[in-house]
């Protein structure tokens, strides 16, 4: 958020009813109606190509309406805007999925908790909960008996609602059915063994081919955003490991940071390093489970044990200081639970020269085979331009050439002060999202490398007042997550629990892409996709 | 060497000093009969334990260790359970080809299980068109897969049979070619008669570059005959669930199951005894001495020891590699391996008619 303020007064001038407010990061308030064409605006002529974050907001009195984090990844500006409705009951605000790919699955997800309308947007679902569903649940005003219990099961619609607005102020709802009768629908999911989870594509064939894939998720909605409107600062941080569970070093490190940009607590050097490279194991862990999971989709079993094999090495280090092996509630506001163990370094040490020369076991058997390239190379092709689009980060990002690591984009911790380097593969293919990853391996091994003997002596947690009270404002922090950008957005109203938390799915912009890059495909090349996507459902579902 | 048609011929004639010859042969039939479904699942059982240990090895595990010394009993355990669990139809598929399909495949399989020359005198189906029955028999498996898959009225099944479809008819040509390469050499049909013919050196030796050539194409297409990885498409586990038995519960599931191990051990019995010689021990002409130390070894001990050679080949193949996708699988049949195995066969062809191997 470093050129902000030339943006600022650019903003002004584009649009005199945009109004700055000061409080936390900052942000422009809009109203809706003027909102789209400064949408457009920043997007075709400032270049704000990236939507970051988008996040439902019910403001109360002053309406519902949608918090948008942009950002130009030729400049690295960021800017926050937020557009407002103040009709409360019929809150439409103009849908950017045009502008935005990844909007789309966003704008779902708020009408879905905020129940607000988004004019234009062809395919206005619930994205999580039922269809039956009463009511829009993140709204201040929601009443929860009216969703008790429902042993019913829920119908499949076939139809896709849009809004559109009239000339005299009210919409119109159409439907559009989502596949023709004559259609070969298939279900993949909620139980099926390439999809890692309860997520659900239905897809329409046409003999192997792919025409159509319908992305249904929410199988393991938890409401985490709304159970933590209701939670203290430090209870809601329980969650994160929860979200993605192979990145819950990074998630639990993201919320932490966020909190304490807010408080504007500045943790100590050693708290930074035992993070970082926390995260950095936490990240090869999970790495390696995709290469696992990619290769048992592809019927190449072997791979998979060897990836279980050394896996098994992180998580002992993870364990001995944490004591977690999957979820490890390591990272507190202001510090980590505990020091590291005494044995931590000797370990990482010996886990750093294990794990190079195996990572040749892998090239060896998985990258060179002729068939697992016959099957990669050239196979759902994301372009750069979607990428971006769709908000896609992480490995799948940089195979397709776009340089989105946040590690490198807005430096946090020690990533500043370390030599790595950003992975970047520009086929955008499965080949190179499998490459990527396999090659990040090797650079998180360097960061530790750098890092392992020079941990600075000092606490392992700062002194921290046991109620923690946020001023009021709007933070957004992000960090590298083990599969791309994960964010926290806070908005707090000076109580000691959140008025709204967001977290920044890595997973839905991953999913939300797979119907563009998997037409035409086959089946198996759907498998492909999915698996060197590497979403976690848990993380998309939140 | 033994001759096991000693010991049938001397129940033979004991039977018909008792009886008359009509009972005599058909108690024949029933006593060879149940001896043939005992061996196939013994053979069933020895091939899932050697598949779960072999993987094992592969993949840096242990495989089975619990039930018994070194896990033995474990298969056994599972047949069991596999015995008794429940059998479940389901809604809106068609009942009676349902049924019907797993006793296809099992049927095929242990046709085809019959053809193969164990040890010397102990072939069960012999005669002058082995080769053609064999072929005939093993496609009959091919139907069962297409009505488990129709029948089941599920769209994974579906899909899947009609990959196998699609993969067992193509495939089927390929072998059928590599097989007509060792015909060529031998003009032969009948399965004893090609093991006896190699008493001077297995095939492979003798037909050199085609048959060497024959017997890669046969191990390749062999494979996809009997839908093992990375041929496994019609099941892909990670896409279709299971594709083709994915309705399949308790013991139908199970007769899918042990026919796919048989299979595989029958296309490497074909294999090894028209490439391998068979039960025929490794001779050398001129190293008399070296012969007979071989002739020692008894017939069966050898088919089996080169059959087993062959399955772990396989297992090799399909624990290593990932899996095809099917437009990558019928390429690699109809643009590779039939022309290379058509011209092969012309390579044999010119090999015998000037003489040119051992």
């Amino acid at each position: 958020m470093e050129n902000r303020i030339d943006m600022k007064e650019k903003i002004a001038a584009m649009k005199p009813s945009a109004v700055w407010s000061e409080a936390g990061d900052g942000m422009f308030r809009v109203p809706a109606t003027s909102f789209r064409s400064l949408a457009e605006k920043l997007r075709h002529e400032e270049g704000f190509d990236f939507l970051r974050s988008l996040t439902g907001m019910d403001w109360g009195e002053e309406g519902l309406g949608c918090v948008y984090h942009l950002e130009n990844t030729s400049t690295g500006e960021n800017v926050v805007l937020a557009a407002i409705d103040p009709d409360r009951e019929n809150a439409g605000i103009p849908s950017v999925h045009d502008l935005w790919k990844g909007a789309d699955f966003n704008e779902r997800e708020a009408y879905d908790f905020f129940g607000i309308k988004f004019l234009g947007h062809p395919d206005l679902r619930r994205l999580f909960l039922r269809d039956d569903w009463k009511g829009h649940p993140l709204r201040k005003d929601y009443d929860s008996s009216l969703n008790p219990l429902n042993m019913e099961n829920e119908e499949t619609s076939n139809d896709a609602p849009s809004y559109e607005m009239t000339k005299d102020g009210s919409y119109i709802l159409k439907r559009h059915p989502l596949f023709e009768d004559q259609e070969y629908v298939i279900n993949i999911g909620p139980q099926h063994p390439a999809t890692h989870g309860v997520l659900r594509f239905l897809v329409s064939l046409e003999g192997e081919t792919i025409k159509k894939i319908d992305v249904h998720s929410g199988y393991i909605h938890r409401g985490i955003e709304k159970l933590c409107e209701s939670l203290t600062y430090p209870q809601t941080l329980g969650f994160t490991d929860r979200l993605d569970y192979l990145g819950a070093m990074q998630n639990r490190h993201a919320l932490c940071a966020c909190i304490e940009k807010a408080m504007g607590l500045e943790v100590s050097e050693r708290i930074q390093c035992i993070r970082t490279i926390m995260d950095e194991l936490q990240r090869i862990d999970s790495h390696l489970l995709f290469v696992s999971c990619l290769c048992q989709d592809m019927g190449a079993l072997t791979v998979f044990f060897f990836g279980f094999r050394d896996r098994e090495k992180v998580l002992d280090i993870l364990e001995q200081t944490t004591g977690g092996r999957l979820i490890q509630t390591y990272n507190t506001i202001g510090g980590v639970q505990a020091d590291i163990h005494p044995e931590f370094v000797k370990k990482v040490k010996e886990f750093i020269k294990y794990m190079r020369p195996k990572l040749n076991e892998y090239h060896e058997v998985f990258t060179g085979n002729v068939i697992a390239r016959q099957r990669l190379i050239g196979t759902g092709v994301l372009s750069r331009e979607d990428a971006i689009s769709f908000g896609a980060t992480g490995g799948t990002g940089r195979a397709s050439g776009w340089a989105c690591d946040v590690r490198k984009r807005h430096p946090y911790a020690m990533y500043g002060k370390v030599d790595f380097k950003e992975i970047v593969l520009h086929n955008g293919d499965c080949f190179d999202r499998y490459m990527v990853r396999m090659l990040e391996i090797e650079q998180s091994l360097n960061i530790i490398e750098q890092l392992i003997d020079n941990i600075p002596e000092g606490e392992w947690q700062m002194k921290v007042k046991p109620v923690i009270k946020l001023p009021e404002g709007s933070w957004y922090t992000a960090v590298e997550g083990s599969r791309g950008e994960f964010g926290v957005y806070i908005e707090s109203r000076g109580d000691k629990s959140p008025y709204r938390m967001k977290f920044r799915s890595t997973g839905l912009p991953l999913v939300s892409c797979i119907d563009t890059i998997s037409r035409n495909a086959k089946i198996a090349d759907l498998i492909a996709i999915g698996g060197t996507l590497d979403y976690v459902v848990p993380d998309i579902d939140r | 060497m033994f001759d096991f048609g000693i010991v049938t011929n001397w129940i033979h004639t004991q039977l018909t000093s008792v009886m008359p010859d009509g009972l005599a042969i058909f108690l024949e039939c029933l006593m060879i009969g149940i001896c043939l479904l005992l061996l196939y699942v013994i053979i069933a059982i020895i091939m899932i334990y050697m598949e779960r240990k072999v993987c094992a090895a592969f993949q840096c595990r242990l495989g089975p260790t619990r039930v018994g010394p070194w896990g033995s009993i474990q298969v056994i355990c599972d047949v069991f359970k596999m015995l008794t669990k429940e059998i479940i139809t389901i809604r809106h598929s068609d009942k009676f080809l349902y049924n019907l399909a797993p006793y296809m495949v099992i049927l095929a399989s242990v046709m085809a299980f019959a053809c193969i020359p164990i040890s010397r005198g102990m072939e069960i189906l012999d005669f002058n068109v082995g080769i053609l029955f064999f072929m005939a028999a093993s496609s009959i498996g091919i139907v069962g897969i297409l009505l488990a898959g129709w029948s089941s009225n599920s769209k994974y099944s579906l899909i899947g049979a009609m990959r196998s479809g699609a993969q067992m008819i193509s495939y089927e040509l390929s072998v059928g070619l590599s097989i007509l390469t060792i015909v060529v050499l031998t003009d032969t049909m009948q399965f004893s008669e090609i093991v006896m013919r190699q008493a001077d050196g297995w095939f492979i030796f003798k037909g050199h570059i085609p048959a060497v050539i024959a017997f890669v194409i046969y191990l390749i297409a062999g494979n996809a005959e009997v839908n093992r990885g990375p041929f496994d498409l019609p099941e892909a586990e990670s896409e279709l669930t299971a594709g083709y038995h994915t309705e399949y519960s308790g013991m139908h599931f199970g007769l899918f199951y042990v026919a796919e191990f048989v299979n595989l051990f029958i296309i490497s019995g074909i294999a090894a005894t028209i490439f391998l010689g068979g039960w025929m021990p490794l001779h050398i002409p001129g190293w008399d001495g070296f012969n007979a130390v071989m002739d020692w070894i008894p017939g069966f001990i050898w088919f089996f020891a080169k059959a087993f050679f062959i399955v772990w080949l396989l297992m090799w193949i399909k624990w290593t590699f990932p899996r095809l996708r099917i437009d990558q699988i019928l390429t690699l049949e109809w643009k590779y391996l039939v022309p290379i195995g058509l011209l092969n066969l012309l390579l044999m062809v010119i090999v015998v008619v000037f003489k040119l191997h051992f």
